[in-house]
């Protein structure tokens, strides 16, 4: 390293000043009021500008994203910044952002359990009248768990298998058996999402006008956008590997999708188990 | 300028100009800015506090019916609906802006990133670009709440009224159809992302950062109460979020979580709120159980007394915190054994406060004690703390709250609990920290005129509403009837009183760096331990370029 003579005395990074937070922060300003402005349908001199602002404020995000991370990557791969300590470091990042994650599936699933556990306290007489008083609610047709929910199960499960298949080779160093894994787990991903997009335009309920439709879609709908999110960053990775970063000892943009991946796996058995399983058991199943 | 940090890196060396705070990745610099958005939004939201208390300080509507035409451009035959409206906005921009944008950023992202590092002998925080955005989100968070006071709200009315807690029915479409609530939900989706972001810094810095030989059970209280907050805010913010996204799903998308009419739980927010919302007060206040732990200590000349019970009651509260949520709750018809278990756990949380309490006292005891600003603070905040401590045990009786809840008693607990205890630990940091930050003393007389105006004042102002709300006076209303008048009347002068006291923080400020007195490397002498008092005032760039060893058992 040329430079090591004026490195501080500690392997910790100190990072240089970056203009990217300011701006992601102003992009999340502009996406926010776009939104609003876009919800609200609000007009500005005969256009309705809202779609338009929070398009930008997308694209702001997404560059500030981009540019962010290949900073990252380059502070990783080229100048050595991500030292031991500093890896380890990156992994509780990870861990404590993934926890926060759990949490905010946490309050999904409160908001089904509140619902269907509770569906015939008569003291709520609104709500009892509406469900029936039993779960799911009165004239609702759930969908049959054991048909594509099942068939999804087993596509997380094995896209499971296939990361974990990834990680080993990439540890033996093993590029080609690497990318089989990461191409077939990304492949993977793309069926859920497609079957969860079939399932949803075929539903037998609707998202608006029912708790059962918000508590399905909403938890549901945010583990999808999870399981996207994870595809994007294991296809990620799998550039990365083409173009020849990670090295059996130092992958951790590979570690933290494969932990991603895994996490919406999990989040997934849960949402199989209590929502279309329990959930439906003893309704009326679509046919 | 500082001239010990050496440059490794070119653009690193120093940053000047506005690049040095937009673009920054120094956690000193950072948190210069915490301190300073803090300290704008607080006299926000101390405006907003004189202007109720102006309202309520006589019977009738006073000042808001005039605001309403001027802000709200109310003719003269509305005005009186658009000041009741007004209040409201006024009293729930008062709760959002005082958690969210002063205490929180004051305690926890203003000191907290300026020591936390230093005091477990650390160069930086472990993300120091994330720390960076974690404060400009605040300020997106800021200005989309300011935003929500000047757009349509309640049908025909400006903002959103239906305080910080934002309960359904009053913030979905049937209170509240204008976009101000979906501005305050976003603000508070901003604001919680920031806050997640910083506490995911501050836990991978604290338990990977800390210097060689500090074990954890080495670490100072500081650092400790700083933990415990990063985990409660790390698993109480999502919840909420979950929260308000529902909320704003009911809004503008036709979901029924909070929806009866189609099967939804007004309750449910109710419940998923104040999951977040009870952390949400620890959080607040742990940051200053550990700020009044190094004061008390320093200016005792002791060692803080029991230490590991210290540490350990802060971990208590904090892992009880999350589950007695809702004796916030009592009057909504939760089952009497709900209730019960509810008044019970939150019972139990008076034990480790109590230790808390009189290992504070303890430490003092027998303690060569100098009472510079910094300790008048911090026994302030002992004093303050306690009152509000043991009128939170009051309210936890689900039976004593069917007649106290939602009255001025509730208000004059959580003022003196988290209210003016966390603004008595901020001033307590301030005075206590101002001369190693900035390398400049701060007048002690000033100093200490501003504590006696604020100690007095506040009482005044607070007491009073434990008389008020044990008759019965009801929060978030314009008006009251005239029994409640002469309280009313002694609790606005309070607020008079403590409104000049911040004159005299801000000419404080003013008059430090106007004198220049230099402070030296440590201005408190032998009491002040702890690593931040080895280090030149203000400290290097970046802090050590060499890491400190720690030996022997101090803390």
């Amino acid at each position: 390293m040329t430079e090591a003579h004026a490195r501080p005395n500690h392997d910790y990074h100190l990072v240089n000043p970056s203009p990217w937070p300011i701006l992601g922060s102003v992009g999340a300003f502009t996406m926010a009021v776009g939104g609003i402005l876009w919800m609200k349908g609000i007009p500005f001199h005969g256009i309705k500008p809202g779609s338009y602002i929070f398009g930008a404020g997308v694209l702001l995000v997404l560059y500030v994203m981009a540019a962010w991370w290949t900073d990252v990557i380059r502070e990783a791969e080229y100048e050595g910044s991500h030292t031991r300590v500093v890896q380890i470091s990156h992994r509780y990042g990870m861990i404590l952002f993934i926890a926060s994650e759990v949490m905010f599936f946490v309050a999904w699933f409160w908001a089904f359990f509140d619902a269907s556990l509770f569906s015939g306290e008569k003291i709520e007489y609104l709500r009892y009248a509406f469900t029936g008083g039993h779960w799911p609610p009165k004239g609702i047709e759930a969908i049959n768990p054991w048909r594509l929910p099942l068939l999804n199960t087993l596509i997380l499960l094995t896209s499971g298998t296939t990361v974990t298949w990834a990680h080993y080779a990439l540890l033996q160093n093993d590029r080609s058996n690497l990318k089989k894994g990461l191409i077939l787990t990304i492949l993977l991903g793309i069926s859920f999402t497609a079957l969860q997009a079939y399932e949803y335009i075929h539903a037998p309920f609707a998202f608006k006008g029912s708790i059962y439709g918000a508590t399905f879609f909403m938890a549901t709908g945010f583990h999808g956008f999870h399981v996207i999110i994870g595809t994007i960053f294991l296809s990620v990775c799998l550039l990365r590997v083409f173009l020849g970063q990670f090295t059996p000892k130092q992958h951790l943009g590979f570690e933290f999708a494969a932990w991603y991946w895994h996490f919406v796996d999990v989040v997934w058995l849960f949402l199989f188990a209590c929502i279309y399983v329990w959930g439906s058991w003893g309704g009326i199943i679509e046919h | 300028m500082e001239t010990t940090a050496t440059a490794h890196h070119d653009a690193h060396a120093h940053p000047t100009g506005w690049r040095r705070y937009m673009f920054s990745t120094n956690h000193k610099d950072i948190g210069t800015l915490y301190i300073v958005f803090a300290l704008c939004a607080g006299l926000i939201g101390a405006t907003f506090s004189i202007l109720m208390r102006m309202e309520l300080q006589h019977p009738g509507l006073q000042i808001f019916p005039f605001l309403a035409q001027v802000l709200d451009g109310a003719t003269k035959d509305t005005a009186i609906d658009a000041a009741k409206n007004l209040y409201n906005v006024v009293i729930t921009a008062h709760g959002l802006i005082m958690i969210f944008f002063v205490v929180m950023p004051a305690l926890i992202g203003g000191f907290g990133n300026w020591f936390v590092p230093i005091m477990i002998g650390a160069p930086d925080m472990a993300f120091p670009r994330m720390n960076n955005i974690s404060f400009w989100l605040l300020v997106a968070s800021f200005a989309l709440l300011v935003i929500s006071m000047f757009v349509d709200g309640a049908p025909g009315m400006k903002g959103f009224g239906g305080g910080w807690v934002m309960y359904p029915p009053f913030s979905s479409l049937i209170g509240t159809p204008g976009p101000s609530e979906d501005f305050v939900i976003l603000s508070v989706h901003l604001a919680g992302a920031s806050s997640i972001l910083g506490a995911i810094n501050f836990i991978t810095t604290i338990f990977n950062m800390r210097a060689p030989g500090m074990t954890l059970h080495k670490m100072p209280l500081y650092p400790w109460a700083m933990l415990v907050t990063a985990f409660m805010l790390l698993l109480a913010l999502p919840v909420l979020a979950g929260a308000i996204t529902m909320l704003l799903c009911d809004r503008n998308f036709g979901t029924a979580f909070f929806d009866p009419n189609h099967g939804g739980d007004p309750l449910l927010y109710q419940h998923l709120f104040w999951f977040f919302g009870h952390p949400e007060v620890y959080i607040m206040i742990i940051p200053a159980f550990g700020i009044i732990s190094q004061i008390i200590s320093t200016f005792s000349k002791k060692p803080i007394f029991g230490y590991l019970g210290m540490v350990y009651a802060m971990v208590a509260i904090g892992a009880v915190g999350f589950v007695v949520w809702a004796h916030h709750m009592f009057t909504v018809g939760l089952s009497l054994d709900t209730q019960r278990y509810f008044v019970f756990a939150t019972m139990v949380i008076a034990v480790p406060t109590g230790v808390k309490v009189f290992s504070w006292i303890a430490t003092m005891w027998g303690g060569s004690i100098s009472f510079k600003t910094p300790m008048l603070f911090a026994t302030g905040f002992i004093v303050l703390f306690t009152i509000g401590g043991v009128t939170g045990v009051v309210l936890a009786n689900a039976g004593v709250d069917r007649s106290l809840h939602e009255t001025y008693y509730v208000i004059a607990h959580f003022h003196y609990v988290m209210g003016v205890a966390a603004v008595f630990g901020i001033f307590a940091a301030f005075y206590y920290w101002f001369p190693k930050m900035s390398g400049y003393l701060l007048n002690d007389k000033l100093g200490k005129i501003q504590f006696w105006l604020m100690f007095v004042g506040v009482n005044v102002t607070f007491f009073p509403q434990h008389f008020l709300g044990l008759a019965g006076m009801p929060r978030r209303y314009i008006d009251y009837p005239n029994a409640y008048a002469m309280w009313n009347d002694v609790s606005s002068i309070g607020s008079y009183i403590s409104a000049v006291g911040v004159f005299v923080f801000l000419y404080a400020v003013y008059d430090a760096f106007a004198k220049k007195r230099v402070a030296g490397d440590n201005p408190w002498g032998e009491g002040a331990t702890t690593l931040e008092w080895s280090l030149s005032s203000p400290p290097p760039f970046h802090t050590y370029e060499t890491l400190p060893r720690i030996v022997g058992a101090d803390h």
